[in-house]
């Protein structure tokens, strides 16, 4: 009996080990798949290229509304506009990554929050005062609001009075001004927590859990896909949120003819992603991505690999996005059935990736105690 | 047969089991509750919630709001008063009692574990087991007792035979033998478990796991209760289940199951451990000193043994109604819970809730995150009575906004055991026309694949 006893003992002695241990760094590779190589090619070739891409461009665009600013004209206006426009290219291939630095300042957000408050922002330079670090003013900023200030004052010779001979002048241009540095001040702090140790902590989280690397990058991602891209630039216009069409909450809706290259550079940048494709021929990749996984875990489906489905999916969503007109205002004026059909297919993803992916690869939302039933 | 009953209803055996169950069983629900606390669980499972999922015929429960810790807190104070064998029959009563309130509160959050504590502490209600080692028994010289009936600890053996039989026989299905589903999902994601990270990637690892599991809970009990197997058995159960909290994220629920598996020891061991309490605590080694009655005289028990026998055979009988239901059970999910079905499938859905108004035709598509947390809507997607109840709260919201004419769909998709989601609930349905019960779905679609077993 003693000897039963002290082997009982030492079973609970076991227990209390087995609760003290945690993550070990022990981690061997072999069959398992390298989530360590997947999550350096999304840090490596994927996110940080993009960020100093778009810091670049912005760069650009600091210039050019600086050239602006000294010399309202035509001239400088176009190219104000058109650096705006290939900084919010840039911006599409960075939107989804809502992780460390990014999370904490609400970046997506402070960038694109639209439609954009146009009294407000009127409100702020008639009163020549405005604070864009308040919560309050996040949807008198970013993209949205500089499209405002570049293509919604009117007729171009209007919009140049209001930068030149309007009483508020000056309040305008310093207001364009702020929101451009402001753009620069918050990418630079991401790209530079990238730069300095996030990177490093990144790649190294591999654990399983739900706040493994992993895990968060694919919720991200998929939360960004369902929400920003296909809610937000399609079904909330469309109106499949409210059962109107809502066609001035599209994006960029001021300079209205771009709204459907946004989505497609979103989309490319999405199907990229999946895909684990480098941002640019100076960072090909290394051939890690979400679809290589549910390759490895050979999440076969249909008959036909899962992965495969997912981007079938994409090409259709793409086939139908192709037939919508560049302006998503007049799409939805016109034909709105066009809309909702891209609506549709990009809603297809939504389920397999949501529902199928995230059941192969066993990704958690929440730390919680269930145990599958 | 009378004679029968009374003899063995009135059967002795030593108390010390079922005192050491009592301390031990008190102070693993206290750890349970400062961990649920201590994880911010409350906050974020019954105070951020706008929405809460009620079960069939409870949904009067009131929520409490920040109340919840006050309920938690007292929950916590009774499972203490247990361990220490103080006022146990108000303690253990309080306990079932605000711990089966809080599990009534959102069905989101059901494990069969919690639901084997509310079991459990029911059945506890019925038994003696302050009668030795307790300070009920140094106040109360009545209640004092070396032996108790032998039904009372023959009882909780028996809840966990059938929780393990129960369990085993839930396992013996085409999908958890044949394609080792669901843990050929759930094991490679445990990819960075120390030492077996690479092996939980093989195949034949799990269906060794499978196999493995179905054996064990078909067996166990049969191998604790036969005493030549008992100390080998109690082996394989600290593995099984610390196992089991190494892959999964079952909390308490292992070290639950190991402590009230110690019940099948026979009385010497748990003297040993109740003079180990008494080495700890001196103050213990009274109840070696005072005088006890050889037999527990405690009058208030006669009608006890009616209730756990009523009880035990619900308990036989519960896990079976799904046979009543025709379809798929891991589909329907219709007689479901309650009935020890545990780690059995992996569900995920998407469900997108449409509110039509039915005269002007026109519709728009609900934003569940508006309503809901992202670990309810995970839940809802993939259980027909929470899509249902949703749907109605969704009817009650809208009509409160001022629509008129309003029906509510829902396009619904679910994958099951690693198969190709499909189409869960029909979208041509107005979920406001169904009221729950107990008959079956019929607006739930077929599933399109078979699984064959119990």
């Amino acid at each position: 009996m003693k000897k039963n006893f002290i082997y009982v003992l030492s079973c609970f002695l076991l227990i209390v080990v087995a609760c003290g241990e945690d993550d070990s760094s022990e981690q061997a590779p072999s069959d398992n798949f390298d989530r360590g190589a997947l999550l350096v090619n999304w840090a490596d070739n994927i996110i940080m290229p993009g960020y100093d891409n778009l810091a670049i461009t912005l760069t650009t665009l600091e210039v050019a509304t600086q050239g602006f600013i000294d010399a309202p004209t035509s001239v400088s206006l176009e190219e104000v506009r058109s650096s705006w426009l290939a900084s919010y290219l840039a911006f599409q291939r960075v939107s989804m990554f809502e992780l460390g630095r990014a999370e904490t300042l609400n970046y997506r957000n402070r960038l694109n929050v639209y439609p954009t408050n146009t009294s407000e922002i009127e409100g702020y330079i008639s009163s020549n005062s405005w604070n864009l670090e308040l919560p309050s003013t996040i949807d008198s900023q970013g993209f949205p609001a500089i499209d405002y200030l570049l293509y919604g004052l009117g007729t171009d010779q209007e919009l140049l009075d209001k930068y030149t001979i309007g009483a508020n002048a000056s309040s305008y241009k310093m207001y364009l001004l702020d929101l451009v540095t402001t753009m620069q001040t918050l990418t630079n702090e991401v790209s530079s927590d990238w730069a300095n140790g996030f990177r490093q902590t990144y790649v190294a989280n591999t654990s399983s859990s739900a706040s493994g690397a992993v895990d968060q990058t694919v919720n991200v991602f998929l939360y960004y896909y369902e929400k920003a891209l296909r809610a937000g630039k399609v079904g909330i216009p469309a109106g499949v949120f409210s059962g109107t069409p809502l066609p001035q909450n599209v994006e960029s809706l001021h300079n209205e003819f771009v709204s459907k290259q946004l989505l497609l550079e979103a989309l490319s940048a999405t199907v990229s992603f999946f895909n684990g494709e480098g941002f640019s021929s100076d960072f090909p990749g290394n051939g890690f991505g979400l679809n290589t996984y549910l390759d490895t875990l050979n999440s076969v489906k249909d008959g036909s690999d899962l992965s495969v489905l997912i981007n079938n999916q994409f090409v259709v969503a793409f086939d139908k996005i192709d037939l919508l007109d560049d302006s998503f205002v007049s799409q939805i004026s016109n034909d709105n059935l066009k809309m909702l059909g891209a609506y549709d297919e990009l809603q297809r993803n939504v389920i397999l990736m949501k529902v199928d992916m995230l059941q192969a690869l066993s990704i958690d939302v929440d730390y919680i105690d269930a145990d599958g039933d | 047969m009378k004679v029968t009953y009374n003899t063995y209803t009135t059967k002795q055996t030593k108390a010390a089991p079922l005192a050491v169950f009592r301390v031990l069983f008190g102070f693993m629900m206290l750890a349970s509750i400062i961990r649920f606390w201590a994880n911010g669980w409350i906050q974020t499972l019954y105070i951020e919630p706008t929405f809460a999922f009620s079960y069939y015929g409870f949904d009067w429960l009131p929520l409490l709001g920040n109340y919840t810790y006050l309920l938690f807190f007292i929950c916590g104070l009774a499972a203490f008063s247990i361990a220490i064998g103080y006022q146990y029959r108000i303690a253990i009563i309080v306990f079932f009692l605000s711990f089966t309130y809080i599990e009534l509160l959102d069905k989101t959050t059901y494990l069969n574990h919690y639901y084997f504590i509310s079991c459990l502490s029911f059945l506890l209600i019925f038994l003696p087991a302050n009668c030795y080692y307790s300070i009920d028994a140094l106040r109360l010289k009545k209640i004092r007792a070396k032996n108790v009936s032998a039904w009372t600890i023959n009882s909780i053996k028996a809840l966990l035979c059938i929780v393990y039989l129960y369990a085993g026989l839930a396992k013996l299905n085409s999908d958890w033998l044949l394609e080792a589903m669901p843990l050929q999902i759930w094991l490679p994601s445990k990819y960075d478990v120390p030492l077996l990270g690479n092996m939980l990637q093989k195949q034949w690892v799990h269906y060794a796991f499978s196999w493995g599991g179905a054996f064990y809970d078909l067996f166990i009990p049969f191998l604790l209760l036969y005493k030549p197997t008992r100390s080998i058995a109690f082996v394989l159960v600290v593995i099984f289940h610390l196992l089991t909290r190494v892959l999964f994220p079952i909390g308490m629920f292992p070290y639950i199951m190991i402590i009230s598996t110690l019940i099948f020891f026979n009385a010497h061991f748990h003297e040993r451990i109740l003079l180990f309490f008494s080495a700890i605590l001196k103050r213990l080694s009274i109840f070696n000193r005072v005088s006890f009655l050889e037999v527990n005289r405690a009058t208030n028990y006669k009608i006890a043994p009616y209730v756990v026998g009523l009880f035990i055979t619900v308990q036989l009988l519960l896990p079976f109604r799904y046979l009543m239901y025709p379809g798929e059970l891991f589909w329907t999910e219709e007689g479901y819970r309650f009935s020890w079905r545990v780690m059995l499938m992996e569900k995920a859905g998407y469900a997108q809730f449409i509110v039509k108004n039915t005269k002007t035709g026109t519709q728009f598509a609900v934003n569940n995150s508006d309503f809901l947390t992202s670990f309810q809507e995970k839940q809802m997607s993939t259980q027909p009575d929470f899509i249902l109840e949703y749907a109605h709260y969704l009817g009650t919201h809208f009509k409160s906004q001022g629509h008129k004419n309003i029906a509510v769909h829902v396009e619904s998709y679910v994958a099951l055991n690693g198969r190709l989601s499909q189409p869960f609930i029909n979208p041509e349905v107005n979920l406001l026309d169904i009221e729950d019960t107990f008959k079956h779905k019929d607006w739930i679609l077929e599933f399109n694949d078979t699984i064959q077993g119990i």
